[in-house]
């Protein structure tokens, strides 16, 4: 991935671009879209989790707080919806900094690490479940009033652009830290945080800045949820689901590799999709299918689609594209 | 230039390190030698901040570092090795030693061109792209030098280099441990292999069960009776005596 | 502002809930002690069981909990096979597989049963399903008193199991060091399977205790899990007497954040607990292995 730069990224960002030019079914906009949200949700936990390591099991607790911090300060105090954003992203990566602070500084790791982050998730779902100011149970919704401004659009290309930008925007900021001092020393934390030390590594400060950046760019995807769907409730944007889903896709995909998170949601919500028009709707076949892969994964191809075109010898001319095709 | 004053580190009843002190001028390369489960690395980890001592100081450049961080250490100039190696599997050798280069260059450009030429300098030019996990022992032992010898350091200490290496493989690394030294790099290394410490320092402190029991130049060291009996048991140095006596 | 009765009351339930809390979380602290593996399918086995126990009742009209025995020697061979061909082989042994594995099979066995069962909940009617029991002032759910000893049972077993047969002397030696207790011939990938197996019928035991009073969906694991995650490391992870006193201390703190904050943020109480012990005493509060 590195020594190829950023052409695969502008192959695949170009790719999705075109498709509302060749793809009119609102079905097929739709799926983009979702499967769009949910790469930038997971190319959150792909820095987090993939480059540096800390797989974290609770990245709905960035996705709900950017998702409700957002949809409260618009429908509440009536903040423009791009101006809630850019406070929505910045309170999901202070979430993201002090679950980083406490977790790690209190030197937890591998699945003590994973399961205080899904703790913290769960934390925050039920207060949000509970309290008022969040719409409790019932949720919060935004009114529909389509415009630029309010970040909601009557075309579904539009939307999807707007996805893609954001998506592009983490694609980018992954290969920055891939080709970084920064990503380098978070790649030798995972390694081996001893050596990683004895090389002058701060080892404490490269995690939370690997946290903060991670919640920031999940956070955003929660705002994308909301925009696109404009309702939330706590167990949409804190339920367990959405950190599955954060995982899954760098996983299947590719771990801590740049594309692996677009690759991989792909992959796994074009078998979903195709399992249900199999199947039919049989409620959670879907899922189903996500567990099998992931095992199946896990057990056969620990580098996950990017790593298995490399290894059949695809890798001379890597071409991203046919995987995209394959899924919509 | 590196002043350990009377370090004691307890791991609840056990004492593995004991009132040791030694000096490390600048310049100077000395070894660390003692018997197995002297306290030797754990000296060492001490002196890297990997551990705080119970008791006692270090200080580095007459600076008081006893409670600082590892990598404000390694900032400071500390790299150390590791006896057991530790390279970055996912990683190959260019990466491995870029990490320690990114210490001194932010710029990833920079800190690549430095860990070439570290690599060329401890022989590793030739494995730049292999994947780090893909190296033999000795090669290993290379990378951990080179990692550490990219971060630039003042002092450079070198936990077992040599052990597990075949003595060709040894008469190989020799050499590059001394042109290290010559380009200024101060050196402190734990070594098993008599050989070598005699033929590469000026000076040798012992540490048997946690105390320092004797320093001096290798041939003083190697003729203290202490020294005789830390390593081969009571009565050891009588015993030989003896027998020379007896050749003789 | 409560009345004594009431808040004793509470306390009641939170032991007897805490009672069948504590059984989940054995099979969880026992597969930790000795696999030292965290079981992120630990409550969708659970689930499992319990369609199982609901599927005895109401197609063969097995009674729950005459459908222990059987139900228990299935589950045992359920988890062993689990262990042995499936998480034991594709996570070639590394941690963060087997919790991605785990979390697999969790995720598989979840939406399966989900697209068998659909999201219906389905609970038993037995005969004596409201039967109650008066000590002094207070009613006893007596289903619930079956299952406070129940649970004490299970656990004595488990401790007679490991202290005195030649199993639980293979499980402990594994437990301690598993390359020594390979190089004098015991069998690791057997015994890690048995271990698991042995996790497993826990459940089944639990189920049958369960569902006389409860009921279950799809999803109802998922509540279970995390609770029984927070005893194992609140008693110790390994620890079975830790796993029986974090069950009760659990059940008791759930049933008093329930009373005083409220149904909805009943259960907050126990994650922000969770939380605590792992950042500030991961060892546990009554885990003795510092």
């Amino acid at each position: 991935m590195n020594r190829l730069g950023y052409l695969p990224i502008a192959l695949v960002l170009a790719a999705l671009a075109a498709t509302p030019f060749f793809v009119a079914s609102n079905s097929v906009l739709n799926f983009i879209v979702f499967v769009l949200i949910i790469t930038l949700t997971a190319q959150g936990w792909n820095l987090l989790g993939g480059v540096g390591g800390q797989s974290s099991f609770g990245h709905a607790a960035f996705f709900g707080t950017g998702a409700y911090v957002s949809a409260i300060l618009q429908a509440r105090f009536g903040v423009n919806a791009w101006a809630a954003l850019a406070i929505a992203i910045a309170f999901g990566a202070v979430v993201g900094w002090i679950i980083g602070f406490l977790s790690f500084r209190a030197g937890l790791r591998g699945s003590y690490f994973a399961l205080v982050t899904l703790a913290f998730a769960e934390v925050l779902r039920i207060l949000a479940n509970a309290t008022g100011f969040t719409g409790g149970a019932a949720g919060l919704l935004l009114k529909l009033d389509i415009g630029f401004w309010n970040m909601q659009f009557s075309s579904r290309a539009a939307f999807l652009w707007l996805a893609l930008g954001f998506v592009g925007i983490g694609l980018i900021i992954s290969q920055r830290i891939a080709n970084s001092r920064f990503g380098a020393q978070l790649v030798a934390v995972r390694e081996n945080e001893d050596a990683a030390r004895a090389l002058g590594v701060d080892v404490l400060a490269v995690k939370l800045k690997a946290i903060t950046v991670s919640a920031a760019l999940t956070a955003a995807a929660g705002c994308l949820y909301l925009q696109y769907f404009l309702y939330i409730d706590a167990n949409i944007a804190y339920g367990l689901w959405i950190s599955v889903e954060a995982l899954l896709a760098p996983m299947v995909g590719g771990r801590g590799l740049v594309l692996g998170p677009i690759i991989g949601a792909f992959t796994l919500h074009g078998l979903g999709e195709a399992t249900k028009l199999l199947a039919g709707r049989v409620p959670g076949i879907d899922l189903t299918i996500y567990g099998v892969v992931l095992v199946l994964v896990v057990a056969f191809a620990p580098g996950g689609v990017l790593g298995l075109l490399q290894k059949l010898g695809l890798r001379r001319r890597p071409r991203p594209v046919p995987q995209l095709k394959g899924a919509e | 230039m590196l002043n350990v004053q009377d370090v004691t580190m307890r791991f609840g009843g056990l004492v593995a390190v004991s009132g040791a002190s030694l000096t490390v001028s600048e310049g100077a390369i000395v070894g660390l030698i003692g018997p197995n489960g002297a306290g030797k690395t754990t000296l060492f980890a001490i002196i890297a901040g990997f551990l705080k001592p119970t008791a006692g100081q270090v200080s580095f450049e007459g600076q008081d570092i006893t409670g600082e961080p590892t990598h404000i250490r390694a900032k400071r100039g500390i790299a150390r090795t590791f006896q057991i190696v530790q390279p970055f599997a996912g990683l190959n050798v260019r990466e491995n030693i870029a990490v320690g280069a990114y210490l001194r260059h932010a710029d990833s450009v920079d800190a690549h061109e430095r860990a070439e030429a570290v690599a060329h300098r401890v022989g590793l030019g030739a494995d730049l792209d292999k994947p780090a996990a893909s190296l033999t022992v000795a090669g290993r032992k290379r990378l951990e030098l080179a990692r550490a010898l990219a971060t630039e350091p003042k002092l450079l200490m070198l936990d077992e280099v040599l052990a597990g290496l075949n003595p060709s493989e040894i008469r190989d690394i020799v050499p590059v441990i001394r042109a290290i030294r010559e380009d200024g790099v101060t050196i402190l290394m734990i070594e098993h292999v008599m050989q070598a410490v005699m033929n590469l320092c000026e000076h040798v402190h012992v540490l048997a069960q946690g105390r320092m029991i004797a320093q001096g130049s290798p041939r003083e060291v190697c003729a203290n009776p202490q020294v005789v009996e830390a390593y081969l048991g009571k009565g050891a140095a009588e015993r030989l005596r003896a027998e020379e006596a007896g050749h003789a | 502002m409560y009345s004594p009765a009431i808040v004793a009351e509470a306390m009641l339930n939170g032991l007897l809930t805490g009672a069948v809390y504590a059984l989940i979380a054995l099979g969880l602290t026992l597969v930790y002690g000795v696999l030292h593996i965290i079981n992120f399918a630990h409550g969708a086995f659970l689930t499992c069981a319990m369609f199982a126990v609901w599927a005895a009742h109401s197609v063969l009209g097995l009674d729950p909990y005459l459908a222990i025995l059987p139900l228990t020697l299935i589950f045992f061979a359920i988890g062993y096979g689990v262990q042995r061909f499936v998480i034991g082989p594709a996570s070639h042994g590394d941690d963060g597989n087997i919790l991605l594995v785990t979390l697999g099979l969790s995720i598989v066995i979840e939406n399966a049963l989900l697209a068998v069962f659909r999201s219906d909940t389905r609970s038993l009617s037995t005969d004596y399903s409201f039967n109650v029991v008066e000590l002094g002032p207070l009613l006893i759910s007596q289903a619930r008193l079956f299952g406070l000893a129940g649970a004490l049972v299970v656990t004595g077993l488990l401790w007679l199991l490991l202290a005195r047969t030649d199993t639980g002397k293979a499980i402990r030696a594994v437990a301690k060091e598993k390359l020594g207790a390979s190089l004098v011939g015991i069998d690791v990938r057997h015994v890690y399977a048995v271990t698991f197996g042995i996790g497993c019928a826990t459940l089944a035991v639990a189920a049958c205790l369960l569902m006389p009073t409860f009921y279950v969906n799809p999803r109802v694991g998922g509540a279970f899990v995390l609770v029984a995650f927070t005893i194992v490391v609140l008693g110790g992870m390994g620890s079975i007497p830790g796993a029986l006193a974090g069950g009760l201390v659990i059940g008791v703190v759930e049933s008093l954040c329930g009373l005083f904050l409220g149904e909805s943020l009943g259960q907050i109480g126990i994650f922000l607990i969770f939380i605590l012990v792992l950042l500030f005493r991961p060892t546990g509060l009554f885990g003795a292995r510092a």
